[in-house]
C-alpha cells in the first residue's frame, strides 16, 4: 500500500524548493527531521490542521466534557466547570429513555446489518454477471444512496402513512396502528428503509471485491461439478470476506449513528420513544435541553459499544492470517 | 454440469489475445449457468430495480398531482391532471431558491477546499518523501470510520458557541471542508502516474507546484471528477450539522428547510404531501441528474480503493 515511502529513490539534486535554502549543515539537519522533501509536510499542513481541529481535538474535548459539569456559556465567558467524575454517565443511564434508545439501536442493527450483507452480496454477484442493461441496473441501485435522506424520507412517509399506498395495497392486512406509529413496527420500518437507502454503496464495495476474484476458481469449481449455489458458497462467499468485513463495519457505524430517519420518519423517535436512538437523544438532551455533558456521556458509551462490536466483527470475520 | 451456452456470461472480459479467446470459449462451456438461472437472475435484478426506482417515480408523480392520491390509481395518474401547483405552494413556505443557493454555497465551499487542499495532500502522500507521510495516510483512513455524530456536541460547542460561527456559511462548511475519501482517491491516482516523468521534470528544475499543476493534475482528471462527485453528495445531502448550526431560515440549506417543513407542517396540514414531495423533488433532482450524467465515473474500483485504502 504505502510503497512510496519504502522505495528508495535516487536523490533528486535540484528538487525544486525542497526545504529552506541555507547552509548545507542546516539543510541536512532539517532533512533528517522532516524527511527528504519537507515540502510534503507543507502541502499536507492544511489537511493536518483540519483533521486536528475537526476530529482529534473534538474527540478529546467530548470525553473531557463528559467528565465535567458542562453547560453552554456566552462566547468569551469562562465559567467554572468542575470535574464531576461519572455523574454525567450516572445521570444518562438512570434515564429509562436512554436505556431504551440503546435497545432500539440494537434492534435496528440486528435487522439492518444481516439484511444489508445478504442482499448486497446477492445483488452484487447477480449484477457482476449481467451484461444487458448493466448501466441501467447499476444506476437504479445507486440512486437511493446518492439522494438526500430528507428527500427520500418524504416519499416513505407518503408510502407508509395510515392511508398510504402500502396500506391500500395490503387492504385488510395493513397493521393497526399503522407502520410508523406502531411501537412494534416503527424501528423495523426504519431499519428496512436504511437498508434500502444504503444498499447501493455496499453493492459497490462487493462489486469491486468480486471483480478481483480469479475467474479460474469458478471454472475449476464448475468443472468439478459444483452447481451455482455451491459455487456461491464455496467460491464467492470466502473470496469476498475482506469486503464483508468492511460492509459489516461500515453498516454498524452508520447504524449506530442513526439520526435523520427517526427524527423525520417517526416524528422524533416516536411513538413514545420506540424509535428514539442515542444520537437523537444526544441532540434532544445536549442541544435542545442544554445538557451537553450528559449528551457527551451517551456519545462516549455509544462509541465504546461500536468499538466492541467492530472488534468482535474483526475477530470473527476478518482474515485470521493477517 | 451444463453445456448450455450462455452468451451473457463472459463477454465482459473482452478477449483480446487468442489465448484469452480460447480461455473464454472454454470458460463459456463450463461456466455452469443454465438458461433458467440466467432468467431467474434477470427477473431478480429487474424486480430489485423496480423496488429501488419506484419511490423516485412516486415522488415525482406525487409532486405533480394537485392532492396526491394514495390509492393504486394515484400512482398512474392521467397526464392531463398533472400540475406544478405544489412547487408554487412549497416555494411560498420554504423559499426553494434561497435553500438551493445555501446548499450550493455549502457544497461549493466544501468542494473548493477538498479539491485545493485534498489534491495538495494527495500529491504529497503519493509523490514526496517526508516524515509523517505514513501517519498522515493512516489518519486519512482512520477519519473515515469516526462517526460524525459523536462530534456533534463538541463541534457545536466549539463552532457555534466559542467561535460564534452559528448561522454562517463558514460554520456550516468547516467540519466537512476536506473530504478524506477524496484525499485517498487523489493519492491512489497520483501513485499510478509514472515516476520517471516526475524525476525527469525535477531534474529539469521544475518545482513541485509546477509538477503538480502542469503534469500531475492534467493526468488525473478522471480522479477529479470521481472525487468531486463523491464529495458533492456529502454536504448536499447532509442534514444534522447544518440543522444544528443554522436557526436563521434565510441561511438554511434546502435539506434543512425541507426537513423543518416536514416536521412542523406535516402534522398540521390536511394533505401536506403534495408540497412535501415537490420540495423533495427539488432537493433530489440536482444530485440524481449529476449522478446519471457522470455515472461512469462512479466506478466500484475507485470508490472501493477509496474506502479500503
Amino acid at each position: 500500500m504505502t510503497t512510496v515511502v519504502k522505495t528508495p529513490r535516487a536523490p533528486a539534486p535540484a528538487s525544486g524548493g525542497a526545504g529552506a535554502p541555507g547552509p548545507r549543515a542546516k539543510r541536512s539537519l532539517l532533512r533528517r527531521i522532516l524527511g527528504r522533501q519537507p515540502l510534503g509536510l507543507l502541502f499536507s499542513s492544511p489537511y493536518l490542521v483540519f483533521v486536528l481541529a475537526v476530529f482529534a481535538f473534538p474527540i478529546v474535548y467530548s470525553v473531557w466534557i463528559s467528565f465535567h459539569d458542562f453547560f453552554f456559556a456566552a462566547p468569551g465567558a469562562n465559567p467554572a466547570r468542575p470535574f464531576v467524575g461519572f455523574d454525567n454517565y450516572i445521570a444518562a443511564f438512570s434515564d429509562p429513555q436512554v436505556i431504551r434508545s440503546f435497545g432500539n439501536v440494537g434492534i435496528f442493527l440486528l435487522i439492518n446489518v444481516p439484511l444489508t450483507v445478504v442482499l448486497s452480496l446477492l445483488l452484487a454477484s447477480a449484477l457482476n454477471r449481467v451484461v444487458h442493461a448493466r448501466t441501467f441496473l447499476r444506476v437504479s441501485y445507486y440512486v437511493p444512496y446518492v439522494t438526500a435522506s430528507v428527500a427520500v424520507v418524504a416519499v416513505w412517509l407518503f408510502l407508509f402513512n395510515g392511508n398510504g399506498l402500502v396500506n391500500t395495497v395490503l387492504g385488510p392486512l395493513a397493521p393497526d396502528p399503522s407502520w410508523l406509529i406502531n411501537d412494534k413496527l416503527a424501528m423495523p420500518v426504519i431499519a428496512i428503509y436504511v437498508t434500502w437507502k444504503q444498499l447501493g454503496f455496499y453493492i459497490l464495495l462487493y462489486l469491486a471485491a468480486l471483480q478481483n476474484l480469479p475467474k479460474e476458481l469458478y471454472e475449476s469449481a464448475a468443472t468439478d461439478g459444483a452447481g451455482a449455489i455451491r459455487r456461491f458458497f464455496s467460491v464467492t462467499v470466502p473470496g469476498v470476506r475482506p469486503a464483508t468485513l468492511l460492509v459489516l463495519l461500515v453498516s454498524t457505524v452508520t447504524g449506530a449513528n442513526l439520526f435523520t430517519e427517526p427524527y423525520l420518519l417517526t416524528g422524533g423517535g416516536g411513538p413514545n420513544g420506540a424509535s428514539a436512538t442515542p444520537v437523537l437523544l444526544m441532540y434532544q438532551l445536549g442541544i435542545q435541553q442544554g445538557q451537553p455533558d450528559v449528551a457527551s456521556a451517551i456519545g462516549v458509551v455509544l462509541v465504546i459499544g461500536v468499538l466492541i462490536i467492530a472488534f468482535l466483527q474483526n475477530r470473527f470475520v476478518g482474515e485470521r492470517e493477517s | 454440469m451444463t453445456t448450455t451456452t450462455n452468451l451473457t456470461d463472459d463477454e465482459l472480459s473482452g478477449p483480446e489475445t487468442p489465448d484469452a479467446r480460447i480461455r473464454t470459449l472454454r470458460h463459456r462451456r463450463v461456466s455452469g449457468w443454465t438458461r433458467t438461472q440466467t432468467i431467474v437472475r434477470g427477473v431478480v435484478l429487474g424486480l430489485g430495480a423496480v423496488v429501488f426506482l419506484f419511490p423516485f417515480y412516486y415522488m415525482v408523480v406525487g409532486a405533480l398531482q394537485k392532492s396526491p392520491d394514495p390509492t393504486i390509481a394515484g400512482a398512474f395518474p392521467n397526464p392531463a391532471n398533472l400540475t406544478f401547483d405544489n412547487f408554487v405552494n412549497v416555494n411560498e413556505r420554504i423559499n426553494l431558491v434561497s435553500g438551493l443557493v445555501n446548499s450550493g454555497i455549502f457544497t461549493g465551499g466544501v468542494l473548493l477546499c477538498t479539491v485545493v487542499f485534498g489534491v495538495l495532500v494527495g500529491y504529497a502522500l503519493a509523490m514526496m518523501k517526508w516524515r509523517g507521510a505514513r501517519a498522515t495516510f493512516a489518519l486519512a483512513l482512520l477519519v473515515q470510520v469516526i462517526p460524525f455524530q459523536l462530534l456533534q456536541i463538541p463541534l457545536y460547542v466549539l463552532i457555534a458557541r466559542d467561535y460564534g460561527l452559528a448561522d454562517t456559511h463558514i460554520g456550516m462548511i468547516l467540519p466537512f471542508a476536506i473530504n478524506s475519501t477524496a484525499v485517498i482517491i487523489f493519492r491512489q491516482y497520483f501513485l499510478q502516474l509514472p515516476k520517471e516523468l516526475f524525476e525527469a521534470a525535477r531534474i529539469d528544475g521544475a518545482g513541485e507546484i509546477r509538477l503538480l499543476w502542469s503534469i500531475a493534475l492534467p493526468l488525473v482528471r478522471p480522479a477529479l471528477v470521481t472525487a468531486v462527485l463523491l464529495t458533492f453528495i456529502g454536504p448536499w445531502n447532509e442534514f444534522l450539522w447544518p440543522f444544528l448550526i443554522t436557526k436563521d431560515a434565510a441561511l438554511q440549506p434546502l435539506a434543512v428547510s425541507l426537513a423543518n417543513y416536514i416536521s412542523t407542517v406535516a402534522a398540521s396540514t390536511d394533505n401536506p404531501f403534495g408540497a412535501i414531495l415537490a420540495g423533495a423533488t427539488v432537493l433530489a433532482a440536482p444530485v440524481v441528474v449529476l449522478f446519471i450524467v457522470f455515472q461512469r465515473y462512479f466506478v466500484s474500483n475507485d470508490l472501493g480503493s477509496g474506502v479500503k485504502g
